[in-house]
Formats: structure tokens, sequence, C-alpha cells
């Protein structure tokens, strides 16, 4: 650790970082712009300057840009310099000569950026007494307001844009002072990571559009550190809330997990929460007044769940806890996962697979540092975001790191690196049935049916261990890859696999485990990943619990038994006639959940719960990380509590989550560390709890005073060592329990750098979370060997697969506008060849036969799709579940 | 026992004194036209709200006792969609109007304002909002701001040059 020199006081600071970052980690207050952590520094805003001395003797010094120079040992600088402190002055100045007088009615104010550093530098009046530069906006689609004037060049946007989201529709436009940052027309940003453009532009020219619509400044929010409920990889999230609304969502940085960004359909798909399809009052229908009081309802059901002939189904987007309290309620003997068959069997087969500790199951930031992946049959540009934006940094992390290598050049000079390393990348495969952004940056790229994927997995596999067998000669040209993607994976150091379930096939997953093995065996770092469909589908598979069917059977032995539901749209996991049997089967019907659908239709005892943000629990994301979230705020409303509340007060348990912590662990050893997870709720700092509200939360006697001009008394929280005042402990509590990111002077995100160790690094006191799917130390293993038949097309029948959308596929993200507006329209897609054949063409309607029955879609032909496969949206509202994976007939209406 | 004494006789000099209280309410009390009493929203000179609903004055008031919503119209005009202010917590400190970007919210020369319920003395916008432009007139926040809400396009505000034309690479 080479010692630097700052203001005549030694400090020891990391080698291989610049300045600024070293200034900043040792906690001084030094301004910046366009440097990044994420992004690295180009020296673009002239913000950082320090002055440097040549030597112990001299006197004068020279400024340069702190987060162009890099660490030496013995190297003194001025950070209070006089010289320095009025250059960064001036910056300011010069910056500001062309700002608007904006701030009271822009969205950045109060979490600006530019706020804080106009401040920091002293600046405070305007001098420049000539004319200002002006823009005109563009209308950049539902999720991103656009106010150009307020522009301040730091090119943060297009680099974030372009080189870590790989967007190519916002650009740099015009020249000199009047360059412009946007689209070449109007229209809707095409990146689904264009989110982070609100968190990434220090200034208010990109802004959450969502957040505009209901607008309220940072100190207003009561906030909690929260985990998003809208994928597996379960990227950590601040919701922030006022007036008993979810108002914004912003990325809560985990360097495990999601680090500095989010994808949109996380960022935007929060509305559900405030929606008017919110379930808000227990009812039991078929009385003469449906809407009951708590009493009533635990009575009853305290009554209906007593003579045991009862089962309970358990879901994938409720939490750990709430499927627990099912579990004991219910027993264990008698608790399903709210998953078909098929997704049951995949899901064991990952869960098996990761338990056996035979490979380390990879977490985002390993991804990351890996530099060779394989992507196997899973989409993950539209299943797990985050992680698709994880493959792209690795890609080119791995690429920057040779360039970096030949040349002595640090590696956050990111122009200069950029520029070095040109075209060239990391090593990706991407072998999928439909084509997927990441081909772009894909060294191999691979269009093919799941069965033949699989196979080709197998044969990397085999090329790699020479037990296995190798496939035979007369193959087709697909597997002709093979050995080139073999030879890849085996000449890095660090090698990661990611797969997953949507294309319901088991192959793909064995095939991907082989892969990860031979690569284990030959000595590599390897680590592997599967991606599930919901938040807490890691969570439910973990329970082993049987699929939904083998409910089904149950209730055809048994009649009259009672059903508990807890979260989960039974008419979205089944087709529409099983689903049907189902009901006709059950005796009463219990659903719990945060949304009406066709499920709470038809339950006959009706109980509303908490989202993500009224509750407390936790969800286990596709690593096998139990992350706690934690309740944003309470509702006015007291029948809106968790599943797990709902089911441990009908069961007289108790509504401590501590202890219901320490339960599951006992129940179910699969769970060990939950309680662990987060500190406990009585934990204190000097007495303190910590406050979800900023110090300077306004409208305290106001908010409520039409109701009551008394205040009300604030809530308790028993499940959390948070408060729901502005009162409590000030500094930095520990990562788990973060609300939000705030320190004197900083008012924006960037306040994040003083939560980490070091700016970009782990949270001080270690990332949140508790991994329970660990690799064991001396890993056994054996191979799978039943490799599955070549695809080949069947005539008049298809094999029908899922297509997955990000924006569209989600269940609840689909009660956000803007994610429903930017969504698709149901489609079958079919390759070329199959479409001429037919004599249909783009548009045409196809009718899709199921088991007697018939459904119409307009035509999509996909030019890079197999031959004898079908596509079509799933998850879409307007679509039906159809068994995807069987084979089907399609005509032309 | 002389202090006694000198106090007593200037007590008894007050009585030949101008009286400085006054039979209110009939006789009305005279303030200085920047005494800082009831609190107005007042509106600018094209008659439009002027309050662009930014939260300072909420966030300056040391009582907490301003609540509002920001909302929106078609052009992208900020107003309030509610504004509360709990006059029974208020101090009139008046650094609501300090923190006012807009010359909105004014503490104007009235103090007639009580009430025999406190809840009475919570006031919405309605109970806020006047007809005039208070204490300083001509001010008009939009005129003098970047963004277009309706008020004046981009660029014809004072001290703007017309928006860049982007596609040219002219100086
Ligand atoms: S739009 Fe924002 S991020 Fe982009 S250059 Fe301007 S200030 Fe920087
Ligand atoms: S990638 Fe997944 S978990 Fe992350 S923000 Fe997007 S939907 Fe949420
Ligand atoms: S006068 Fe003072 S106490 Fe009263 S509303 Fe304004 S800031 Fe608050
Ligand atoms: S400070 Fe002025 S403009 Fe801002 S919300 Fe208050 S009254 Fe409205
Ligand atoms: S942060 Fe150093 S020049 Fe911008």
């Amino acid at each position: 650790m080479p010692t630097i020199r700052i203001d005549d006081k030694d400090y020891e600071v990391r080698d291989g970082k610049n300045l600024l970052e070293s200034c900043l980690a040792l906690g001084f207050d030094l301004p910046y712009f366009c440097w990044h952590p994420a992004m690295g520094s180009v020296g673009a805003c002239r913000q950082c300057a320090v002055k440097v001395f040549k030597d112990e003797q001299d006197t004068r010094g020279r400024l340069v840009m702190s987060c162009m120079e890099p660490v030496k040992e013995g190297l003194r600088l001025s950070i209070v310099d006089p010289a320095a402190k009025a250059f960064r002055e001036q910056v300011i100045e010069w910056l500001m000569t062309n700002h608007p007088h904006d701030c009271p009615v822009c969205d950045e104010g109060g979490s600006c950026h530019l706020q804080d550093m106009t401040v920091m530098t002293g600046h405070d009046y305007r001098r420049y007494q000539y004319r200002k530069r002006t823009y005109q906006n563009q209308y950049l689609g539902p999720f991103i307001h656009h106010e150009m004037n307020r522009c301040i060049q730091c090119y943060r946007c297009v680099r974030f844009y372009r080189d870590i989201a790989g967007g190519e529709d916002l650009n740099v436009y015009a020249a000199h002072d009047h360059i412009y940052f946007g689209r070449e027309k109007e229209g809707v940003l095409q990146s689904p990571f264009s989110g982070n453009l609100a968190e990434i532009c220090p200034t208010g020219v990109f802004t959450d559009k969502t957040l505009k619509a209901h607008y309220t400044r940072k100190w207003d929010l009561t906030n909690a550190g929260s985990v998003c409920p809208h994928c597996s990889l379960g990227c950590n999230i601040f919701a922030g809330e006022r007036y008993g609304e979810i108002r914004c969502i912003t990325n809560r940085f985990n360097s495990e997990v999601n680090g500095y960004f989010l994808c949109d359909k996380g960022r935007f798909g929060y509305e559900f929460v405030n929606s008017e399809n919110r379930i808000r009052q227990p009812l039991i229908r078929g009385r003469l007044v449906d809407a009951v009081s708590e009493d009533q309802l635990l009575e009853y059901l305290r009554h209906l769940t007593g003579n045991g002939n009862i089962i309970g189904i358990g879901s994938p987007r409720a939490s750990v806890e709430t499927n627990f309290s099912l579990m004991q309620l219910v027993g264990i003997d008698n608790f399903y996962q709210g998953v078909n068959e098929d997704t049951a069997f995949l899901q064991k087969r990952v869960t098996d697979i990761l338990e056996s500790g035979t490979l380390r199951s990879n977490s985002l930031r390993d991804i990351e540092s890996s530099d060779a992946i394989l992507v196997l049959g899973e989409d993950i540009w539209n299943t797990a975001p985050i992680m698709a934006l994880t493959v792209r940094q690795s890609v080119m992390k791995t690429a920057f790191s040779q360039t970096v290598q030949q040349i002595s050049l640090p590696s956050w000079n990111d122009i200069a690196v950029r520029e070095l390393t040109q075209e060239a990348r990391g090593y990706l495969a991407n072998a999928g049935t439909s084509g997927s952004p990441l081909d772009k940056l894909a060294t191999h790229h691979v269009q093919a049916a799941p069965d033949d994927i699989a196979r080709m997995g197998y044969a990397i596999a085999a090329h790699l261990d020479p037990s296995l067998p190798p496939l035979s000669k007369q193959e087709n040209e697909l597997t002709a890859r093979t050995g080139e993607i073999a030879l890849a994976l085996s000449l890095a150091r660090k090698p990661a696999i990611i797969s997953g379930i949507s294309a319901c096939n088991e192959a793909i997953l064995k095939a991907a485990y082989n892969i990860a093995w031979a690569l284990k065996r030959m000595g590599k770092e390897v680590g592997i990943s599967y991606v599930l469909p919901e938040c807490n589908s890691m969570g439910l598979a973990l329970t082993k619990a049987p699929s939904f069917e083998k409910a089904l059977g149950r209730l055809e032995r048994n009649t009259g038994t009672t059903v508990i539901v807890a979260e989960q749209d039974i008419y979205r996991c089944l087709p529409e006639e099983q689903a049907e049997m189902f009901f006709s089967k059950c005796g009463k019907i219990v659903v719990l959940d945060v949304l009406h659908n066709r499920t709470t239709e038809r339950a006959h005892v009706l109980i509303p719960s908490a989202s993500f943000a009224e509750g407390d629990g936790s969800f286990v994301n596709n690593e096998g990380r139990i992350q706690r979230f934690y309740k944003v705020y309470a509702p006015e409303n007291n029948n809106v509590i968790e599943g797990w509340k709902w089911l441990e007060r009908i069961g007289g348990g108790n509504e401590r989550i501590d202890q219901l912590h320490t339960m599951i662990e006992k129940g179910l050893s699969q769970f060990a560390g939950i309680s662990t997870e987060a500190p406990a709720a009585g934990f204190r700092i000097h007495g303190e709890a910590v406050p979800r509200e900023p110090h300077r939360y306004s409208g305290r006697t106001a908010m409520w005073a039409h109701l009551q001009v008394s205040e009300p008394k604030p809530h308790q929280d028993n499940n959390a060592p948070l408060s729901f005042t502005m009162e409590g402990y000030k500094g930095i509590p520990p990562a788990a329990i973060i609300p939000f990111y705030w320190a004197p002077g900083w008012n924006s995100v960037q306040a994040l750098n003083k939560y980490q160790e070091i700016p970009g690094g782990k949270l001080t006191g270690g990332n949140p979370g508790v991994r329970v799917l660990n690799e064991s130390a001396e890993p056994r293993g054996d191979f799978f060997t039943d490799m599955p038949e070549a695809f080949s097309a069947r005539r008049g029948r298809w094999l029908l697969l899922p297509a997955y959308h990000l924006l569209g596929s989600g269940e609840m993200s689909m009660e956000s506008r803007g994610i429903a507006e930017l969504s698709p329209e149901p489609y079958l897609a079919l390759s070329m060849q199959d479409a001429v054949a037919m004599n249909a063409t783009t548009g045409s309607t196809m009718v899709v036969q199921i088991m007697g029955k018939a459904y119409s879609l307009p035509l999509k032909i996909a030019e890079t799709l197999t031959d004898g496969l079908a596509v079509v949206p799933a998850g879409l509202p307007a679509m039906p579940v159809l068994p995807f994976g069987s084979w089907v007939e399609i005509v032309k209406k | 026992m002389l202090s006694h004494i000198r106090t007593m006789w200037l007590v008894f000099l007050h009585l030949f004194r101008k009286k400085a209280t006054i039979e209110y309410p009939e006789e009305k009390v005279k303030l200085h036209p920047r005494y800082k009493g009831r609190i107005v929203l007042t509106r600018d000179p094209d008659g439009g709200e002027r309050c662009v609903g930014c939260y300072l004055c909420a966030v300056a008031c040391p009582v907490d006792c301003i609540a509002l919503q920001a909302t929106e119209d078609e052009q992208g005009r900020r107003y309030p969609e509610f504004f509360r202010i709990n006059f029974s917590r208020c101090i009139f400190c008046g650094y609501c109007e300090e923190a006012c970007p807009t010359y909105a919210i004014q503490l104007i020369p009235d103090f007639e304002m009580a009430e025999y319920r406190r809840q009475d003395l919570v006031f919405e916008k309605e109970d806020l909002l006047i007809n005039s432009q208070g204490k300083y007139p001509g001010y008009n926040y939009y005129k003098v701001a970047g963004m277009d809400a309706g008020v004046k396009a981009k660029g014809t505000g004072k001290n703007e040059d017309p928006p860049v034309d982007i596609h040219s690479l002219l100086p």
C-alpha cells in the first residue's frame, strides 16, 4: 500500500487507484462530475482539480485532474491549496453561466449532485450577466423525462448508455458549447436499462418520469432497504413512500448483486403497490355482508382450519416467511409449491445440483469477474436483465484487462483503455432458442431447439473431459462449434456457465452442469448460475414440497379439502382447464394476495396481504442468497399485513420475524443462516433505532392534520431496528438496514461513496445477504450421461416455447402504466420457412390447437428461429397459459 | 426604601402619559407592511398560481407545519394539488417566505386568525390562495426559469439565447 501525502499528512492508500478515488475513500470531500466508480475516469469535467507537488521542496506545484492521476508512492498533493480551490470554484461558475434557474421545478433538486458540488466549491453568486444557452427537449418514452437546458456536458449519460448498457439510440449531437445529449429523433429509449440515466446524470436532465407524476423530494420520503420483486436476481433497492404511496425505486448498492444499476422493470415496476386493484378488505364470500372484521375472519378461519383436511399452496413470489408460516399452519405434508409440475421438476434439478455443493453458485460479481462466459439456453436479457448487463461488463472488462496488461495503463483510464481495446471482447458464447441483444457481443452465438442446445452442451463437456462419450461424427453443423467453445472455456482462468429453466428443458440444466463440472475437474475457478422465474422461486424450490399437480391428485382423493393459496394466481401457472378442475375439486378456498386476479375471484375467503413495500420478509435469489426486505411504511389500512402475519394469527403463532426465523432454521435446515441475514429487531446503535426518514423530512405536523389536528403517534416497528420517524441514529448503519444514502454535503445518490469501504467496493461492514448454497470444500460429482435425441421438426406440429419479455411478462410489473405501454401484443412466432410453407405472412392469423382448444394469434416471422419451433410470449395478461415444451398443432386461419 | 418611592413615583407619572393599549377589537391595530402574520399564497402578474410546489417552504419550516403535494397541468406547469398549513403549530417565523423562490408564500400584516376549535386552524389551499401578488408585484417565476411550462417558449425568457440548432456544427 503506497503512502501519499495530502495537505501535509501521510495516508496509506490502495495501489492502482487514481487520486480522486483515493481521496474520497479517505473521506475527503472532493468535487467531481464525470468520474463514476463503475465507469472510470475521462477527465471531461475539470472539476476534480488538486495541486500535485514535485517533491518536498516544490512550493508552486501544478494543478492536475485528480481523477486522471495515478497514486504513486510518496506523492504529495493538496486539496485545500488556494489555487486548486479557486480553480474548482471557477469551473462550477463556468458551468453555471448556462444553467437555468430551474431548481424549484427540477426533480433532481434535493438529491442533485450539481447542487452539492456547487455548495462544496463555494460558488454562490452569479456574476455573469449575459445570455444563457437553451435547448429543446425530446420525448423519451414513459420512463425518462428530458430537460436538456440543465446539462453540464459531463458525458456520463452517453458513456453509461452506450458503453455500459450497450444502447445505441442515445448519443451526443452538435458541437462546442452546443453539444446535445439525446436521441436522433424523439422517441422511446430502447435500452431496458434507461432508468439508470436518472441516477447517472448528475443534474436534472434525465429524471424519473414516474416519480414526476406524484413528485416528492428525496428529503420527504420514508424509505427502507428492499429487494426487487420482479425477477430471480434479487437486486437490492430502496423504496420511498409519501402519503401512503410508493413514489420511487432507487438503486441500493450491493457489490455482490446489482452494483450500481437496475433494469427498468425493477425501477418502474412499483406501481402495483399503489394500484386500484389492491385487495384491501378481508372478505368471506356468500354471507349477507362479505366484508368482515379481523376477529370474524380469524374465528371463521380457525374453525375452518381446525378439521385437518387442509392443504396449503405456497408461492414463488411470496416471502420465505409466508411460505414457511403456511407450511406450519397446514402441516409440512400438506404443503405444495404453487408452480406446475414441469417447473417444480426443473427447479428441483437446479436445487439438487446447487445443494450438492459440487459447484459454486455464482453471484453477479463472480460473473463480472469471469473471463469466459457460456450462456446455455436462457434468454437472460429478458429473464434476468441485470445478469445480462453484468455479462456485458464482464466481456468488456476481460478485453480491457488484456489491454492493460499489454501496456501499463491504469484500468480506470476509461477512454484510453477503450481506444486501445477497440472491438476486442472477452469470450462469450450465447446459445438460445431466439436471438438476444447479447449476440452482438458474443464470439459464438447459436440459435437452436432446446434439445440441440443441450446436445451442444453435452458435446462441449465431452471435449473438455475425455471420460465423456463424444457426439457421433455425423452431427449437424451446430456441434461444429462445440470444439471452439470448449477450447475458449478451457483457456479461461475463471469461466462462468449460465443456464436456466425458461427453455423448459431439463437436459440443458444437466448439460450446463456437465460443462461446469468438467471445467472444475480441470482446476478452473468455475461457477454456475441458473436463472429462475420469480423473486423467491429458489426459496420455494428449497422447501422441496411437491408441485401443484400433486395437490390436484390429493384433492381428487379427499373431497371437501380446504385450500389456502398464499399469493399465487393459479390461472397463471396452469392452463385454464386444469385450473378450473382444481377449483372444482376444492372445498373452501382461502386466498391471500396483493392484487385481485382470477384466483382471488374464486376465493371463498379473501385476505389482503402486504406487498414487498408494506411488509417484512426475505427472498432467496437465484444464487441462493437470502436477502431481507423491510417494511417501507405502515399502511393506514391495518388489514394490509404480511401473509406470514395473517397465517401466524390464524395459527395463534407469534408475529415477530426474529422468532419466526429461529423456527425456520429449526424446521428447515436448508435455510440455516436466515436469522443472521440482518440485525435483529432489538438492535440499537447508542440506544437509537435507524430512522426511515431523512432528518429534514417535512410536513410532520401538517400532513395528516386535515383528518386530525393532533399528530398521530408514530407507528412502532417490532420487526426491524428501524423507526418510522426522522429521529434516531444519524450515522452509517450496518449495510443490511441502510434506509437511504445521505452524508453531510452529499444529498444525491453519490453519498454512496461514504457507505463503501472504497468507492465501488463493498459496503462498510460487508454486503447484506446470506448465501445458503455453498460449494463444498471437497466437491465430488458425476456427469450426467443421458444426452437427449437431436431435435427434428415434425409435420404439422410444432414445439411450443415461451418468449419472456422484460417489459410484459411480469405479473406485478404490468400494473405500471409505462411498462404496460411498452409491452408487446400477443403473437406467434415461426421460422421463415415454416411460415412460407403454410403460406402465411407477418400478421396472418394463426390458430394454435391445444387439447381441443383453439387460440388465435397474429404471426410474427422470426428469421433466426429453428424450423419446427413455435414461440409465443409468456406471462402477458392477454395470453392464456399454454403447455410450454409440448407439441401443438398450428394452422393458418 | 428610596428606590421603592422612586418606582411608585414613576408609575404614578405614567397615569398622565398617552395610552399604549387600544380598545381592540373596536379599534384596529396598525401593523407595518412587513409584519409577519397570516400566511397567504399569491398569484403571479398573469393571475396564475405562483406556487410551483417545490417543497422548499415545507422543508424550511422549523415546526414542519406545511404539507403539500405538487402536480402538473398539461403544459408541465407545476402547482400544488393541495397545500396545507397547520396554524396551530405555526410560529410565524417567516422562514417559509424566505425560502420561497417564487414569492408565492407571504406573511402579511394580519393576525386575526383565532378560532375556538383547534381543528379549524388547519388551512387548505382554498383558504390560503389570494387573488393578488401580495408584497412583491411583477415577479413571474416561469419567465426567468429555463423550463417551458406554457408561460414562455424555450429561449424567449429574459437573458436567453434562442434554442440551439443541434444539426449545425457552426460556431
Ligand atoms: S445530460 Fe446529464 S449526464 Fe449527460 S452530459 Fe448532461 S449533465 Fe452529464
Ligand atoms: S434485474 Fe431483476 S431484480 Fe434486478 S431490477 Fe431488474 S427485475 Fe429487479
Ligand atoms: S412562518 Fe415559520 S412556522 Fe409558520 S409556516 Fe412559515 S416557516 Fe413554518
Ligand atoms: S416555497 Fe413557494 S413555490 Fe415552493 S412550495 Fe412553498 S410556496 Fe410553493
Ligand atoms: S471528475 Fe475529474 S475531470 Fe471530471
